[in-house]
């Protein structure tokens, strides 16, 4: 009974969205007030009726509702709770859902926080949000229903996925949603001032909080990602340009663009042509990535069931909303003038140059994603491009970025003004040069070319980024939180070059087969294999071996690699075995049983690893922070946020 | 106007490619191994119901051959049960099973019950031959060329269509010998 109530919450839900995105977009065009006074109405509806499924689909896992198919196949009686709640989003249909309930949810948000705007505008936001989620509801209904019935039901379920049964990935999709969706907002801010027919430097005064926050929920969700493959997986690394990661990373590229052109429109009034195709091109690419990730076009680790016919509906749903924006685009962007002009070596100017390495860093993913099925489609050879691609090509256009980043900092707007800073670069410049070829030629060692280029600019780039703050302290100005934001996410960029740089150089790595009581010998290090048993989980049974890390001859920390067969699902998984120190991450991880006691075991020395992640959260705090300065908020008083908008445009 | 109208019309070019890749999806079987276009790897099995005979890779190299993998466990298997009896009728190449994880009496009271269309049954007690062939699940059928690499691989149940057009129709013009 209960997954019916769901099911019929979801068809009530559709209709609420098609009447949202009718009367939305429509009672704006013939400027009706009660056509448009339907909208948040239907906002707050869908949001009750998408929540009653939500919460009808846990109720089935968390009951052992084995007559719904989808938990019968996600879920099973010996599964713990955590589990049984994140196995929601465990596979295709559930996952849908949740795109469904969170798009609703940042509905509800701007529905909310909208009332201050300008009504008509409004009401073609929320009108454009009402027209996405009707397409992604009506996919889940006729394509993918979670609340399908297996009957007669079975004595028990087939298991969640092992692989998604971790702590890390039980988060992992949300956050990533939390981000991908979240772009749809900007997108309809878009669509909303394309409609309109205005885009002024208010407009992106209201988008630049939404994208930012899109933006920090999207890094941590790539972080999740990338932190559960490091030690889930037991690959034991941090980024495989497998084709579902970079899926997440053309928007999170993208997306970084925006936030930049968003700043140079808001305080200059430029690139208004270029943000609103940024705005757009952002959310076509976190759709893409659903497809991608959901049509099973591209085969990838992640593997997902897939199905042609989801894929056409996908596909018919990207050109009907992509396609129609991208022509809403063509039509009206030309009419669009930036008046401003500005200086080779304006803040303007380095916001242009940081945005054409990003978007050609996200083109260069892209078409190294999509190679395969590009040369399908032109009837060559398969082809699939491999991480050597990526990794020889991606450095090359962010070491240029990073250094215009420690650059463009200390640019001023319209005329850059970079000589009366001379002397701040050039003792930037000098500080890092000494820090960063002292920390790698005393400290580790030459290791590959860029590894020296690439620590000297991170640190370069935190020195630039805290100058402009420290100076504002000394001289007793205020610092607002987009200032402290701006600097902590910048900071982030420098810790992930520094971080990058130096592990992809400096780590050991050797793959050998031991037994009880060997020792594998790193360097200064030694890993003891000390012994192997038995174990035994809630669903699952397998072997945990205790190898003790030796450094010097004297014992530092202990590793616990295990290795879990899942009985339902009759899957072997390994555990890494991972000791996190501040400057590196002792690692080993059991591949497989050679016979004779003897273990493969994968052992590896990662120096910096942990602060790769450490760097997406420095990134992710940096934008929370700078959406929550005063000048966004919405009940400030006029008066207020005229001071505000004032010291920060004299900020930023 | 022209510059504007651009990413539309690259949009427009992508979504061919797309459709193009959705439209050869389910030719692809969705899940290609990594073993495709390698040569198989290599194995020595011993024999369901023949205890001390080994079967190995070498001795099935020179002609093509049909490895499918399959459990008493694993329902899917019973429900491609039917299409590997009408494929053994034929008798067009070789049908090897792998036995996967399963206990020897069950699996030949499965196979005395059901009628067995193999070949030959290799007993994989401990799954490390699957995992050299990267099993996902069973069931899974893999086609193994004369020149003893592995070209197709068939991930789920086997129906007559798939065995028609991607396991029969790499065999040879005018069969085998």
């Amino acid at each position: 009974m209960i997954p019916e109530l769901g099911h019929f919450a979801l068809i009530l839900a559709l209709v609420l969205a098609g009447a949202q995105a009718f009367f939305g977009i429509f009672g704006a065009a013939r400027g009706d007030a009660r056509w448009q006074a339907v909208v948040r109405p239907a906002v707050a509806g869908q949001f009750v009726l998408v929540s009653t499924a939500i919460g009808a689909l846990v109720h089935a896992f968390v009951t052992f509702d084995f007559s719904v198919l989808y938990v019968a196949s996600n879920s099973n009686s010996a599964l713990p709770l955590l589990y049984r709640v994140s196995a929601l989003w465990g596979a295709h249909e559930g996952s849908l859902l949740l795109w469904a309930w969170i798009l609703v949810a940042w509905t509800l948000a701007v529905a909310m926080l909208s009332r201050n705007l300008p009504a008509s505008f409004a009401s073609r936001v929320m009108g454009v949000l009402g027209f996405v989620s009707f397409g992604f509801l009506l996919f889940t209904i006729a394509t993918s229903n979670p609340f399908e019935r297996l009957l007669p039901a079975p004595a028990d379920g087939r298991d969640l996925n092992p692989v998604l049964q971790d702590p890390a990935l039980a988060i992992h999709p949300p956050m990533l949603y939390m981000g991908y969706v979240g772009f749809s907002v900007a997108f309809a801010f878009a669509c909303a001032a394309m409609l309109e027919g205005k885009l002024d430097q208010v407009w992106a005064k209201w988008t630049r909080p939404w994208t930012t926050m899109a933006w920090a929920f999207l890094s941590v969700g790539i972080a999740l990602g990338s932190w559960w493959a490091y030690y889930e997986l037991g690959w034991g690394g941090y980024w495989f340009w497998d084709p579902v990661e970079n899926a997440s990373f053309m928007p999170w590229l993208v997306g970084t663009a925006l936030i930049h052109s968003l700043a140079a429109t808001e305080k200059r009034g430029v690139f208004k042509s270029w943000t609103l195709l940024l705005a757009i091109l952002a959310f076509s690419l976190s759709l893409l990535g659903t497809f991608l990730v959901r049509s099973g076009v591209l085969t990838s680790v992640h593997s997902f069931a897939a199905d042609p016919t989801r894929g056409l509906f996908i596909l018919g749903f990207l050109v009907i909303v992509v396609g129609g924006a991208l022509t809403l685009y063509a039509w009206r962007a030309p009419l669009l003038k930036s008046p401003a002009g500005f200086e080779g070596t304006a803040r303007e100017a380095f916001l242009l140059y940081n945005n054409i390495f990003l978007v050609v860093a996200a083109a260069m993913v892209f078409i190294g994603t999509l190679a395969p099925l590009i040369a399908d489609a032109l009837k060559m050879t398969p082809l699939s491009v491999g991480s050597p691609y990526f990794d020889n090509l991606f450095p090359i256009l962010m070491l240029p970025l990073g250094a215009l980043v420690a650059v463009g900092i200390h640019a001023a707007w319209k005329r850059g003004q970079l000589g009366n800073n001379r002397g701040r670069i050039l003792l930037g410049i000098a500080a890092a040069l000494v820090f960063g070829l002292a920390i790698v030629f005393l400290g580790y060692g030459p290791g590959k070319p860029l590894t020296p280029i690439g620590v000297v600019l991170g640190i370069w780039i935190i020195l630039s980024s805290l100058i402009d703050p420290i100076d504002r302290l000394r001289r007793r100005l205020t610092l607002p939180r987009a200032i402290i934001g701006m600097t902590i996410a910048h900071i982030g960029l420098g810790v992930c070059i520094i971080a990058i740089s130096t592990v992809e150089s400096y780590t050991v790595e050797r793959d050998a087969a031991i037994a009880p009581g060997d020792t594998l010998t790193m360097g200064r290090y030694a890993y003891r294999f000390d012994s192997i048993k038995e174990i035994e989980g809630p669903n699952y049974g397998g072997v945990r071996a205790e190898v003790t890390v030796l450094h010097d001859g004297a014992p530092v920390a202990v590793l616990h690699p295990e290795q879990r067969h899942y009985w339902v699902q009759r899957s072997t998984l390994t555990e890494a075995g991972i000791s996190s120190r501040w400057n590196m991450d002792f690692f080993v991880a059991l591949s497989q049983n050679v016979g004779g006691g003897r273990w493969s075991v994968r052992a590896q020395l990662r120096p910096l690893i942990d602060w790769v992640w450490l760097a997406a959260g420095l990134m992710a705090l940096g934008g929370v922070l700078a959406t929550t300065d005063r000048r966004y908020r919405a009940r400030t008083s006029a008066a207020e946020a005229a001071v505000a908008q004032g010291s920060a445009a004299e900020a930023t | 106007m022209s510059r504007f109208l651009l990413p539309a019309v690259v949009f427009l070019a992508l979504s061919g490619v797309l459709y193009v890749g959705v439209v050869h999806s389910p030719n692809k079987s969705t899940m290609q191994s990594a073993l495709l276009g390698k040569p198989v790897p290599a194995f020595s099995l011993p024999v369901l119901g023949n205890p001390g005979s080994t079967l190995s890779n070498t001795q099935l190299a020179g002609r093509p051959w049909v490895m499918n993998v399959w459990g008493t466990w694993c329902v899917a298997c019973r429900e491609e049960h039917e299409v590997l009896l009408a494929i053994g009728r034929q008798n067009a190449l070789p049908l090897v099973g792998l036995n996967w994880k399963d206990e020897d009496d069950a699996a030949k009271e499965w196979l005395q019950q059901l009628g067995n269309p193999y070949s030959v049954v290799a007993v994989d007690r401990d799954g490390r031959t699957a995992i050299d062939f990267g099993v996902y699940g069973a069931p899974e059928t893999f086609f193994i060329g004369a020149d003893g690499f592995v070209h197709y691989r068939h991930v789920g149940p086997m129906t007559e269509d798939v065995w028609q057009r991607e396991f029969l129709a790499r065999l040879p013009k005018g069969g085998l010998q």
